[in-house]
């Protein structure tokens, strides 16, 4: 079992890796191709063609590209993303400042959709064809054809300007309350863990916009998927039997349909949350959330290249592990999934 | 198990939606300003300082001297760039050849690390700025203060600039941010064989002696700083402690000046703020941008444009009145020619063209050989885009009556710099503003044959160099007129660039903010407000 | 069609009402994108500085914008532009993924190996920030939007295509094609391909809905369609900074459209399925 496990792992891995490797490369290719002059950026108003050579050259810019990309791979090895122009930080310590910013407001979001999608997708499977069935079906789709940055400016102004229900959209929380002290970097969590309930409250409804918007937009996805595999579950033959056994509807739904359809809404679920780690670029640039995605959106218009680099790097890293822990996620669900690997 | 969860998210809503009040003793002791982009390092002298960098330089450092104030008319309040006050230095002193300054030093300043203010720290600090390179040194080279044998610590409270030569703008120029006074000691622990100006250190931490010293910064989200308790260099700022947060959104940094969520903010749209004079919730004041256009430059090097009667032709069709409404909501004053309204030499009557003639434009375009037009890219800052897009929209549709077909292109803000470097762009949209309040300097910049960055036009003319390299040195005040008067005369007849408007800087507050005043950088001095 | 098929479809459409209102907005839209710029009340580029900012009324029915210029006629006249960004950026990632992806089912090894690997390249990227840097390098036009979205798009059909010709390979019909003598290349072609087209219309149509959310989203960062053209998404980005100030008509009703224009698009994509396939109705 172990060494089916670790050879599961490490076969993943080994998949993944040209993958990765091919990002790498796409991203440099990329990142040199924006147009404008990070030197010229870098030297500053005013500078004389000789300052901004000289800046070139200390940038390393001025080598040929395939040697950029060597000491490019040597920095990655050496786990150096290289330095943000515009913010003057090192791109890792942005990167860690800023992740637990947007894994939070995509968590939340995740979770919120979870909440009310997963429900809403049992509840038009137990009812086929009826309008509940349509109505949940028109609605998820709305979600999802709604631009997020549209989705994003219309709830501030409903609820921040027209209704003042929620706070002004300033990122993550007010300096009027003191931050939590950093344990987990979630300030909900944190707040929670100094028993500090202002903040926690105050983090709450800096949160709340924000992750309804994103949650929004995933609900159709997972209500379609929950709705599919539910249906697939709750015709199938044990159903059946459960149901001639005479136990009851809720029993029947819950205990074995909905635990048996689960495998696929997770296989989605984690494609989910790799698609809005991306995706939050502009809800991010919104609501003022100080996350990765907002800092790789303003780099890139700024032809900053190494945070866009360590941002799409980042990603693409985060999707790999992701995807490993839902194979292996499955594998646990489904005893048949683990047979075959 | 789903009315459990919608009871959950019943909750959840009422806990969000439900008001939370925030204590009222801590917001009226502090000022919350909102603003698009902060600090972007606290070192003035790095490289690569964005513009709100100098807000932060300009609180948590001293300089020499500071410029006092004069009231306006309409009872506003603004720097005197003609009255130069003590700062650091308690006094100075003008050779009596007038090729040197000498400074008394106070005796009692302090660093916000509780070291002494001496001499040698200003000695160290200007070597650096005219040392370092880039702006800094490209400021200070402006009041001619170009080397660092002109600056001598003679002794621990007396300091010495000597001039390379007489320049009416050296004794301004030490006011200037750029003329920072850094804790040398300090900064010198943390130099390095490759940084012996500390500069990676200074960028991010507080080397300073001001009124204010950072408490926090984190960059791209805030920067809050504190009253520096021990700063002897004036009166004790009101304002004990400054919250700047970085909001994107012009439309959230409006909302939050009205809730009251915020107490002032200098960075709105041009319609926000004509708004917001309109309505009584907020203070206004609206102050035009000294030594300041934006104009509408052309290549003069290369053709189409390099025939002087195209240009002539673009002239008597650029739409200012309605650019100047449109784009810009009144927020400013309409600048047909180069200097700007509350600058010496201001005369809008040299103006030679007659506005809005588009037979006399379609008659210069077929003087000049393009009786049908032509196609041409038009360049724009992407990051002015809300008064540069209507614009340049509104500039197209005017050119396009005489033929001229323009394609508009947005190049993002990090690299309009090196776009303007480049001096390839035909027709574009762009502006210029100088620290320094005389029009030479602003010339010097943008016309003069020396062909600086700013002069994207490329236009060089021996004619105008005369008269640009006269004003610069002259004394006598009858000539030095005449000088500007003819440098405009020349701007007016070659047409290289075409200025249309002089923006207002438009600041909104609460209205129990008091002691606002502008100053030539543009940003806030919080030493001088204070919530009444 | 044959009438059974026939009979399918309206089988399909009266059981679902939902479908045939998306299919009837999606004739509105068409109708739009051919005909709006001569329907247009007035003309979409043409500033009137006296009428600036005014709220919907008789004479501008979705109000005007900064420079007075009548939304309703941008709105009209974008619908041609998005939607040829949405079908040809589709159009463009259907062509090549499918037909790669085919040949990779087909023919295996190498082939399947490289399609496999630019697949799993772009997937591993986030997908809006991968065409975010493809238009910011290779500039703003129109033209690099539709090839960013087709790119980001490839690897759907690659793999669903791979996916249906590997099953396909070994179907009957195809062994009757080879044995009569059909290179493999003309098997693909004439005989695997066309059946695999079915499932992949449904993608097709989502794809679309996704397509112009893209190019609408990269618009609002500034990358895509310059100014004064009236796309969808520019038209959000321009209205954005007047809705906390009141005029809420200049992000509204391009919003709406773009939403409704989505919106119809997924909605298909569900009404196709059920009309293709009728044992994955979802």
């Amino acid at each position: 079992m172990r060494r089916s496990f670790l050879r599961l792992v490490s076969r993943r891995l080994a998949a993944a890796a040209p993958g990765l490797a091919g990002v790498v490369v796409v991203t440099f290719c990329l990142m040199r191709a924006l147009p404008g002059d990070p030197a010229a950026y870098f030297a500053g108003n005013a500078a004389t063609k000789e300052a901004i050579e000289q800046v070139r050259v200390k940038l390393g810019l001025d080598k040929s590209l395939p040697e950029q990309f060597v000491s490019y791979v040597r920095d990655l090895a050496r786990a150096n993303l290289g330095q943000s122009v515009t913010t003057g930080q090192p791109v890792r310590a942005e990167m860690l400042a800023r992740l637990p910013a947007s894994l939070e407001l995509t968590l939340t979001a995740l979770l919120l959709a979870v909440a009310v999608a997963l429900p809403a997708g049992v509840l038009a499977a137990t009812r086929p064809g009826s309008w509940v069935d349509q109505v949940v079906r028109v609605l998820t789709t709305a979600g999802v054809s709604l631009p997020t940055f549209f989705t994003g400016i219309l709830l501030v102004y409903v609820f921040y300007y027209l209704l003042g229900w929620v706070p002004s959209p300033t990122g993550r929380f007010d300096s009027l309350f003191p931050t939590p002290p950093r344990v987990t970097g979630f300030y909900l969590a944190d707040s929670l863990i100094a028993r500090d309930f202002e903040t926690f409250r105050a983090c709450l409804r800096q949160l709340a916009l924000p992750a309804v918007t994103m949650a929004l937009f995933v609900m159709a996805p997972l209500a379609r998927m929950t709705r599919a595999s539910m249906l697939g579950a709750l015709g199938s033959d044990f159903i059946r039997t459960a149901r001639a056994s005479g136990l009851s509807s809720r029993t029947v739904l819950w205990t074995y349909g909905f635990r048996n359809a689960m495998l696929p809404v997770v296989t989605t679920l984690g494609m989910i949350l790799s698609f809005m780690l991306g995706a939050n670029v502009l809800v991010e640039k919104v609501f003022a959330w100080p996350g990765i995605g907002s800092f790789a959106l303003e780099s890139l218009l700024a032809s900053d290249y190494a945070p866009v680099q360590g941002f799409i790097l980042v990603m693409a890293t985060l999707y790999v592990l992701l995807n490993l822990v839902i194979d292996i996620l499955y594998g646990i669900i489904d005893p048949r999934v683990r047979i075959e690997a | 198990m789903p009315w459990t969860l919608t009871l959950l998210l019943g909750l959840l809503a009422g806990l969000i939606i439900a008001p939370q009040a925030t204590s009222a003793q801590s917001r009226g002791e502090t000022l919350v300003v909102v603003t698009e982009v902060g600090p972007n390092m606290l070192d003035i002298h790095a490289p690569g300082a964005n513009r709100p960098s100098y807000q932060a330089a300009w609180n948590i450092y001293d300089r020499l001297i500071t410029f006092g104030s004069k009231t306006l008319k309409d009872g506003s309040k603004m720097y005197d760039y003609a009255s130069l006050k003590p700062e650091l230095a308690e006094s100075w002193q003008l050779a009596p050849d007038g090729m040197s300054v000498t400074f008394k030093l106070r005796k009692d300043a302090k660093f916000h690390d509780g070291s002494p203010v001496t001499a040698n720290d200003v000695k160290w600090s200007f070597d650096r700025a005219v040392t370092v390179g880039g702006f800094p040194t490209f400021q200070m080279k402006a009041g001619s203060l170009e080397k660092p044998e002109q600056f001598e610590a003679v002794d621990d409270y007396t300091f010495r600039v000597k001039f390379i030569r007489k320049d009416k703008l050296s004794m301004p120029d030490l006011g200037v941010p750029v003329a920072a006074v850094i804790n040398s000691k300090l900064a010198k622990q943390h130099a390095t064989q490759q940084d012996p100006w500390a500069v990676e250190w200074v960028k991010q931490n507080d080397a300073g002696g001001g009124a204010y010293r950072i408490e926090s910064w984190k960059p791209g989200q805030e920067t809050i700083y504190a009253r520096f308790e021990d700063w002897k260099s004036g009166p004790m700022p009101k304002i004990r402690r400054v919250i700047v947060r970085e909001i994107p959104s012009a439309g959230t940094r409006r909302a939050m000046l009205e809730k009251g969520d915020a107490d002032i903010s200098f960075d709105l749209p041009p319609k926000d703020f004509a708004e917001i004079a309109k309505e009584d919730k907020l203070k206004v004041t609206g102050i035009p941008i000294e030594n300041s256009h934006r104009y509408l430059g052309m290549n003069v090097v290369k053709p189409p444009f390099n025939n002087v009667k195209v240009r002539q032709a673009v002239a008597y069709v650029l739409p200012y009145e309605k650019i100047f409404s449109t784009a810009f909501f009144g927020r400013g004053i309409i600048l047909p020619t180069p200097v700007a309204t509350n600058t010496f030499g201001y005369d809008p009557k040299l103006y030679p063209y007659k506005m809005g003639d588009t037979a006399k434009a379609k008659q210069l375009m077929a003087e000049a050989g393009y009786p049908g037009g032509f196609e041409t890219p038009f360049y724009m800052d992407a990051g002015r885009t809300t008064t540069d897009e209507p614009a340049a929209v509104l500039i197209q549709e005017a050119l396009n009556q005489i033929g001229i077909k323009t394609t508009i292109e947005k190049v993002p803000a990090a690299n309009w710099r090196a776009n303007q470097g480049k001096k390839e762009m035909p027709l574009f949209v762009d502006q210029f503003g100088g620290w320094l309040n005389y029009p030479e300097y602003f010339f010097f910049w943008n016309y003069h044959g020396q062909n600086a960055t700013f002069n994207v036009s490329s236009y060089v003319n021996p004619e105008m160099d005369k008269w640009i390299d006269s004003a610069r040195f002259e004394t006598d005040q009858k000539k030095y007129a005449e000088d500007v008067r003819e440098m405009q005369k020349v701007a007016m007849r070659d047409v290289p660039r075409l200025p249309f408007v002089q923006v207002y800087l438009d600041v909104a507050m609460q209205k129990n903010v008091v002691g606002y005043q502008y100053w030539f950088h543009i940003q806030l001095d919080f030493r001088q407000l204070a919530k009444s | 069609m044959t009438a059974a098929a026939l009979r399918h479809a309206r089988y399909v459409v009266t059981e679902n009402p939902i479908t045939l209102v998306a299919f009837s907005m999606l004739v509105t839209l068409l109708f739009l994108a051919l005909v709006g710029p001569a329907l247009a009340p007035y003309d979409p580029l043409k500033s009137d500085t006296a009428n600036t900012l005014k709220p919907p009324s008789a004479r501008h029915w979705f109000g005007t914008d900064q420079l007075g210029r009548d939304m309703l006629s941008r709105v009209m006249v974008a619908t041609r532009l998005d939607m040829a960004i949405a079908f040809l950026a589709v159009a463009l990632s259907f062509a090549v993924g499918s037909l790669a992806g085919a040949c990779a089912g087909v023919f295996g090894g190498w082939t399947e190996r490289i399609v496999s690997r630019i697949s799993d390249t772009i997937m591993a990227f986030p997908l809006f920030v991968l065409a975010m840097g493809i238009v910011a390098a290779l500039g703003n036009s129109v033209f690099n939007v539709i090839l960013a979205t087709a790119i980001i798009n490839l690897p759907f059909y690659a793999r669903m295509a791979r996916a249906e010709a590997n099953v396909r390979r070994e179907a009957g019909y195809v062994e009757a094609a080879r044995l009569s003598g059909n290179s493999t290349m003309r098997t693909l072609v004439v005989h695997i391909y066309p059946n695999c087209l079915p499932p992949m219309m449904v993608q097709v149509s989502l794809n679309l809905g996704w397509a112009m959310l893209n190019a609408a989203g990269l618009a609002f960062i500034g990358l895509g369609v310059r100014p004064p053209t009236p796309e969808w998404g520019i038209l959000v980005a321009e209205g954005a900074s007047f809705i906390l100030s009141g005029e809420w008509w200049i992000a509204l009703f391009p919003g709406l459209a773009l939403m409704l224009a989505v919106f119809c698009f997924n909605l298909m994509g569900d009404g196709l399925r059920d009309l293709i396939d009728p044992r994955r109705r979802t």
